[in-house]
């Protein structure tokens, strides 16, 4: 069990979307936290601003979005409003980012064995012969087979799980306390995708390093996180253990997301059906609807819900839910 | 924001370089050769020669004026040449394909290998000097771009669904080529050919500076120029200052005008003022 | 790295056998034959000289005959004797070549110089007065006429000035290449800048930046490991194809500031009708511009490992 401080605790955050002089708030009211050593998983569609809370915790948010209001503490200092001088001495060493294309997260021109190197000069004044020496060790530890032949490759020449590994090698390589996953796997073959997974949590639990995990996979997230939030349209909807999060889920749109998983043996077991979806469409940043913001898809949507967006209310067991007719 | 300044400062100058050709007979003040007067040789802008005049006592105003009808007439003309050619041969090339194509892109790659310049150079050494020497050295040297981008696009569209149906419907090659080809490079062709236009008037105004282009004496801005290299060492600035600020800003307004366009009709270009 | 250039080089035969084949084409086409245009003064010939001239020049053999021999001299550096001058045109040619070779690469130095780091800043500063300002000079730069320019830099430095000499080699010195070069950089300046800009914007823009800065790279060690080499390679083709462009211009503004190389022979000669030289000026120009585009490809493929190992 982890006691003490949480590790990264998120509170009230708005990221704001600067849009020819207006400014929506593309997230609202995120408000979160993350223990040591626990994997913490961020579910939601495309769009719901769970990649941009990732890079808001990053500080790597660029115009037209920046942080509008809220706080971000990273072992219990304030890291929202910090320049990217005191940025740039967390990143990659307290804090570390993997991302969702690993073709393009890398230079084409840097051989990856550099790349990897690069972590060691710049956060423990390693001299380059060493620190390649260490990037060959760092891949020998993502298994990576033939290590020392393959630092010298360029991300062109290793397959989209092998980039990722290297990925993966570049953000463990200084221990790093938190490591953000930002759909590391959505675009990798399926085979590969749990290989990496595996390799991710078991790397992680043996530094004791925390990861969040962001995803719009539901199965995975189940499988691999302790904790799960669930984001709509920029606000969190329900946060909870993961296991209580799938299996019974306390916010309709949760639990319209849960219906909706297509579930192995269940055609057999429970004859054909028409596959659960969830009626409408996400709405966009410019027209969020007043109220709560899943109001127009929700069966349950009384008055109160279109004109008054709902607060994050605790809820037995433990964990919180946005809504007035959570189960 | 800046595309459309572009556009409309591009085509502002275009329009009045343009307007400047089509009126010169009535705005010229003066004849732009027969009215040479020796006595008033060298003047400096005045008000009845409101640019001054040059050393054969010509007025400038009215000479660059009447230029513009040359210069601009050479440069849409051998621009047109140039768009035709590229056209018809990248279009055919890649639609075809086969040894035709090979014949078209060795044709263009061979061209490639010349800077234009220096083939209309060429050209001219062996045709000898005069308006239809220009033109045909102009016209026939800068049509690779154009050729390749046609060739390109046929390559890439002659897959497409539509086109397969035409095909299956009988509609013979031409038809395609022009109905359904044509039409979808129209944008790129477009903007290669304001810019090379641009890049024809500037040619052509080195080639009457070298003597070779524009012969007197009919006034070609690029001709003014050259008679007025002496002009520098006694003074009389403004008799090359005029001539090549007129071709600066019609290229400007061509170039501005191209990049307003490219930002509109090919938004995928690299090269994005913004 | 020695098989790549070789390979590139053996890549520009045919391109090389074909502009010879063009060249000859172009020049044999000559309406009237060549021995009419050396006494191209208005006088009647007499027509046994012509013959006899003729003769001479093997003009009266089949032109797949002539066309053999051209190449064969061509092989031995043999490209005829000018009409003007009646010396080889080798011989005329390689004084020339000296001047027309300091221009050409002080002109490419002056543009890449200033060029590159202008387009550098300008994206730094997306927006910017400074930035709005650069571009404006671009698209300037490259709407000026060089010969124009030529004159009013001429006219400003030297005549009212007199900081720099106005025209001519003089002794080799570097006070006479500042006006001819900068005259001649001015528009691959502009070309490099706004290419170097896009560039730039592109390349800050890019995931494995994002990835840089996200390891806790300052913002200068990201431009200087990652940024600077990916530029490079955009920038690399702008580079090489404005070679070709800096040969033609090369031409007028060598008779701008009267300087003795390629170019104002080329001229010179056309006035002059003196084929044997416009064809051997051609060719040369042709070759090294040939010779630069080859040289540009390996370069490319020594900076991009996409493309050596691809």
């Amino acid at each position: 069990m982890n006691v003490g401080a949480p590790l990264l605790e998120v509170v009230d955050l708005r990221i704001d979307l600067a849009d020819a002089g207006l400014r929506h708030a593309a997230v609202e009211g995120v408000s979160f936290s993350i223990p040591r050593g626990e994997t913490f998983g961020l579910v939601g569609e495309s769009g719901c601003g769970k990649s941009i809370t990732a890079l808001a915790v990053m500080g790597l948010l660029r115009p037209p979005l920046a942080i509008g209001a809220g706080r971000i503490l990273l072992e219990g200092r304030e890291i929202q409003a910090l320049p990217q001088s005191g940025l740039k001495r967390l990143r990659g060493r307290r804090i570390a980012m993997i991302f969702q294309e690993p073709m393009t997260a890398l230079n084409p021109l840097s051989s990856v064995g550099r790349q990897i190197a690069e972590m060691f000069v710049l956060h423990e004044g390693a001299g380059w012969r060493q620190a390649q020496d260490k990037a060959v060790e760092a891949l020998r530890m993502v298994r990576v087979p033939s290590p020392e032949r393959r630092a010298k490759d360029y991300p062109h020449q290793l397959s989209g799980g092998m980039r990722q590994r290297v990925m993966i090698a570049i953000a463990l390589a200084c221990r790093p306390a938190l490591l953000v996953a930002d759909e590391p796997t959505t675009a990798l073959d399926v085979t590969v995708q749990s290989e990496i997974i595996d390799l991710m949590q078991e790397l992680c639990a043996e530094k004791g390093t925390a990861i969040l995990m962001i995803s719009h996979d539901l199965g995975l997230v189940a499988r691999m996180c302790r904790r799960v939030a669930v984001m709509y349209a920029g606000r969190l909807v329900e946060e909870r253990a993961a296991h209580d999060v799938f299996r019974a889920p306390s916010h309709p749109y949760t639990q319209g997301l849960v219906a909706s998983m297509p579930r192995l043996g269940a055609r057999a077991a429970h004859g054909r059906n028409r596959l659960q979806e969830i009626k409408g469409v996400v709405p966009s940043i410019a027209a969020y609807p007043p109220g709560c913001r899943f109001h127009p898809r929700c069966g349950s949507a009384s008055d109160v819900c279109r004109k008054v967006p709902p607060e994050q209310t605790g809820i037995e067991g433990g964990g919180t839910v946005c809504c007035y007719h959570h189960a | 924001m800046r595309l459309r300044v572009n556009l409309v400062m591009g085509g502002a100058l275009f329009a009045l370089a343009v307007g400047a050709a089509v009126l010169a007979p009535l705005i010229a003040t003066h004849h732009p050769f027969l009215d040479a007067n020796l006595m008033n040789s060298e003047l400096p802008p005045g008000s009845e020669y409101l640019l001054g005049t040059d050393k054969q006592g010509r007025d400038i105003y009215s000479r660059i004026v009447w230029g513009a009808q040359i210069s601009l007439m050479v440069g849409v003309v051998s621009q047109l040449i140039n768009t035709v050619i590229g056209t018809m041969l990248g279009l055919t090339g890649g639609y075809w394909g086969g040894k035709w194509d090979d014949f078209v892109s060795g044709l263009t790659n061979l061209m490639l290998s010349i800077p234009s310049l220096i083939f209309a150079l060429a050209i001219i050494a062996v045709l000898g000097r005069g308006l239809m020497s220009l033109l045909i050295a102009l016209g026939l040297t800068n049509w690779s771009f154009t050729c390749r981008i046609a060739r390109a696009s046929a390559l890439s569209l002659k897959s497409q669904g539509y086109v397969q149906a035409a095909k299956t419907l009988g509609y013979s090659d031409m038809r395609i080529m022009l109905t359904q080809l044509l039409p979808n490079m129209v944008g790129p062709i477009i903007v290669i050919g304001t810019l090379g236009m641009g890049g024809a008037i500037l040619a052509e105004a080195a080639l009457s500076f070298l003597g070779l282009g524009v012969q007197p004496p009919w006034p070609s801005w690029g001709s003014m120029l050259s008679d007025a290299r002496d002009a520098i060492i006694t003074g009389q600035v403004w008799i090359p200052l005029f001539p090549g600020l007129a071709i600066f800003f019609t290229v400007l307004g061509l170039n501005l005008l191209g990049d307003g366009l490219r930002d509109v009709l090919d938004p995928q270009s690299k090269v994005r003022s913004a | 790295m020695l098989l790549l250039t070789l390979r590139r080089l053996a890549q520009m035969i045919p391109t090389v056998a074909a502009v010879v084949l063009t060249i000859f084409v172009l020049f044999s086409v000559v309406p009237g034959s060549i021995a009419s245009s050396m006494f191209d003064d208005g006088r009647g010939m007499d027509p046994q000289v012509m013959e006899r001239k003729r003769k001479e020049l093997g003009l009266d053999k089949p032109i797949h005959q002539r066309f053999v021999d051209y190449v064969g001299k061509l092989a031995t550096g043999d490209l005829g004797r000018s009409f003007k001058y009646d010396v080889p045109v080798t011989q005329v040619l390689a004084d020339r070549m000296g001047p027309s070779l300091k221009l050409t690469l002080a002109a490419m130095a002056f543009a890449i110089v200033i060029g590159i780091p202008l387009g550098f800043f300008a994206a730094l500063k997306p927006g910017s007065l400074g930035d709005f300002g650069t571009m404006v000079a671009a698209v300037s730069g490259l709407s000026l006429p060089k010969f124009w320019l030529g004159l009013m830099l001429a006219y400003l430095f030297a005549l009212q000035l007199k900081w720099l000499p106005s025209f001519g080699y003089g002794d080799g010195g570097l006070r006479y290449l500042i006006l001819p070069a900068v005259t001649l950089g001015v528009s691959p300046m502009a070309l490099f800048a706004r290419t170097t800009r896009a560039a730039v914007l592109e390349i800050m823009n890019a995931d494995f930046v994002r990835t840089a800065r996200s390891k806790g790279m300052g913002e200068v060690r990201v431009v200087s490991w990652h940024v600077a080499r990916n530029v490079l390679v955009l920038v690399l083709t702008a580079v090489g194809l404005q070679f070709g462009a800096l040969l033609s211009q090369a031409v007028v503004v060598e008779q701008v500031f009267s300087w003795p190389g390629l170019g104002s022979l080329l001229i010179s000669s056309i006035n002059d009708r003196d084929i044997p030289a416009v064809q051997g000026c051609i060719l040369v120009i042709v070759l090294f511009f040939l010779a630069i585009n080859a040289a540009v490809d390996v370069a490319y493929s020594l900076i991009d490992p996409r493309i050596r190992y691809g």
